[in-house]
């Protein structure tokens, strides 16, 4: 195919676009204040600096945030890898009453803009007294209407046979859940798993209302508030943070994205 | 043996805790914001909800009669009808040229198109301040070379809204084009392979083969995406904070402003007066989701 070098170069430049303002990021955290500031802009750092790392985790307090926010993100995965897929499994496998009236509750409540139950929940989780704590920054996330959709799909697609074999061999109920059943389902644990680290990891505007004092903060507060206070001159700085905050969630992805896309892929959904 | 009691006893199990609690952060809430749309609550009521007083209907007749809310009804409406055609023209595109152009790569393309999905909305707004930022600036810099001089984008009435529906475009069309790249991959090889002995063209075979067989991926984005365009929120609270004045507040915008004066009981009317419109539009396309 000799056509193909020009479809190549469409993509080249369309990840050119895409990228460009990541790579300028990367590099601008190792340049100084002026360089930043320079008109025209230089691309590659002409003397090469970490001191905006040693601001953001010597003048800042960086590591508490980074902190913080591997706590909230794990404790919030954690939750929702245990919880969807107990209900998952019960609303894919298991007869009860109001099996189907759950299941579409859920669903309906995909559709509910996060606008709406914000105040409430604001004020229900500030009168229970949780407002600036870990419970606080937690709890509302620990369940997801999507972890559900995804793992009762999942569960739905293994047959039922699995079943019934643990039940003649004598097992309990809970116990063809955890040992036979939930075994099978680690594509959709994975894909659960990650896609909730990556959406705790980035939530910004609960933790912006909710963390109240800096030893609370999680990574995209305080770099929202860096970016809108004193600092908000201090480029070097900004975008050294930015890197904190995206870096690990990349190499992340990265590392798991085969599962992600498959996972998006199969349930349709964003 | 199976027994449906020992069944609906270990399903209570499982359920349980979900239900707990998805009553109290996401069921309860939605109940709560309904109550609270008909109340004066205000932010010194806070210690004591349930002692506020019933107002009817007055924060929506407020809501629906106030100026700068239907300003932001009107930026939000630019926002969705531009911005979704937009992302889903580019999000397609994409799917195409990754399916059907490139062989060898496929997966770092894939994955780098994707990469604003998965990003901080804090961490682009760093960086894409720099690019819309007026002389230093990224983009404006690139348009020098061809001697244009570009504006203030972030403080321009006229460019404001323009810039933020670009940066939500660049940040959200990956996650549509991963939803395309499936729906290209259900369609056979034969149907294009027909169309090539039949003549017709690529941009033929796009537009009267592959097109109409992507119709129902087409509208499930447009569904999805919809929805959360509807929600226009993240880009101006981290850009612009809805200016320059207004032309860039949308409704989540602004009902998150009314949250921070205190207005408890106005703001949620808005959020409901924007889930009902949210409702509707899906409705509608879900029914032409159906048809086809």
């Amino acid at each position: 195919m000799r056509r193909t070098w020009w479809i190549y170069l469409i993509a080249v430049l369309g990840l050119v676009a895409v990228a460009a303002p990541f790579v300028w990021m990367l590099l601008g955290s190792f340049k100084t204040q002026g360089e930043l500031l320079q008109v025209p802009p230089t691309w590659l750092p002409q003397a090469p600096t970490s001191q905006n790392y040693d601001d953001l985790f010597n003048k800042a307090n960086f590591p508490r945030y980074f902190f913080n926010s591997t706590v909230v993100a794990l404790a919030v995965t954690a939750g929702n890898l245990a919880f969807c897929s107990m209900i998952g499994y019960a609303l894919a496998k298991l007869r009860f009453k109001g099996r189907n009236a759950l299941f579409v509750l859920v669903l309906a409540t995909l559709m509910v803009p996060g606008m709406v139950t914000f105040v409430p929940l604001f004020v229900f989780v500030t009168n229970a007294g949780l407002a600036n704590s870990y419970p606080g920054l937690i709890l509302p996330f620990l369940v997801s209407p999507f972890g559900v959709f995804l793992m009762r799909q999942f569960f739905s697609g293994l047959p039922d046979d699995l079943m019934d074999a643990g039940r003649v061999d004598g097992t309990s109920e809970l116990g063809i859940f955890a040992r036979i059943m939930l075994p099978l389902t680690r594509p959709a644990l994975a894909t659960l798993g990650i896609l909730t680290f990556l959406g705790s990891w980035n939530n910004f505007l609960w933790p912006l209302v909710i963390a109240q004092t800096e030893d609370k903060y999680t990574l995209p507060v305080a770099l929202a508030l860096y970016s809108t206070g004193q600092n908000a001159q201090n480029y070097g700085l900004l975008m050294a943070g930015a890197v904190v905050v995206v870096v690990p969630v990349l190499v992340m992805f990265l590392v798991f994205q085969r599962h992600v896309t498959k996972g998006i892929a199969i349930t349709g959904l964003k | 043996m199976r027994s449906l009691r020992r069944e609906t006893a270990a399903a209570w199990i499982l359920v349980l805790p979900f239900v707990v609690l998805f009553l109290a952060f996401t069921a309860g809430p939605v109940l709560g914001s309904f109550g609270m749309s008909f109340t004066d609550i205000k932010q010194r009521d806070l210690r004591t909800p349930f002692a506020v007083e019933g107002v009817g209907l007055d924060n929506y007749v407020k809501a629906l009669s106030d100026e700068t809310f239907r300003k932001a009804a009107f930026n939000t409406a630019y926002f969705v009808v531009v911005g979704v055609p937009l992302t889903l023209a580019v999000a397609l595109a994409a799917a195409v040229l990754l399916d059907r152009g490139i062989k060898r790569f496929q997966a770092l393309f894939k994955v780098g198109y994707y990469l604003p999905v998965v990003t901080s909305i804090v961490a682009i707004a760093v960086i894409w301040r720099f690019v819309l930022a007026p002389d230093a600036g990224l983009l404006n810099t690139v348009l020098g070379w061809f001697g244009i001089d570009g504006p203030n984008w972030l403080a321009s009435k006229t460019w404001a809204m323009p810039s933020l529906i670009a940066m939500a475009v660049w940040r959200n069309f990956g996650s549509a084009m991963i939803i395309f790249l499936a729906g290209l991959q259900g369609i056979p090889a034969t149907v294009e392979e027909a169309g090539q002995i039949d003549g017709a063209g690529p941009w033929q075979r796009f537009r009267y083969l592959i097109v109409p067989l992507l119709r129902p991926t087409i509208l499930f984005t447009s569904v999805t995406t919809g929805i959360g365009y509807l929600q226009f929120f993240e880009e101006p609270l981290v850009m612009t904070q809805g200016g320059p004045l207004n032309s860039t507040l949308s409704v989540s915008m602004y009902t998150y402003q009314q949250f921070g004066f205190g207005n408890y009981g106005l703001a949620t009317s808005m959020a409901y007066i924007l889930f009902v419109v949210i409702a509707v539009i899906t409705f509608i396309q879900f029914r032409l989701l159906r048809e086809k």
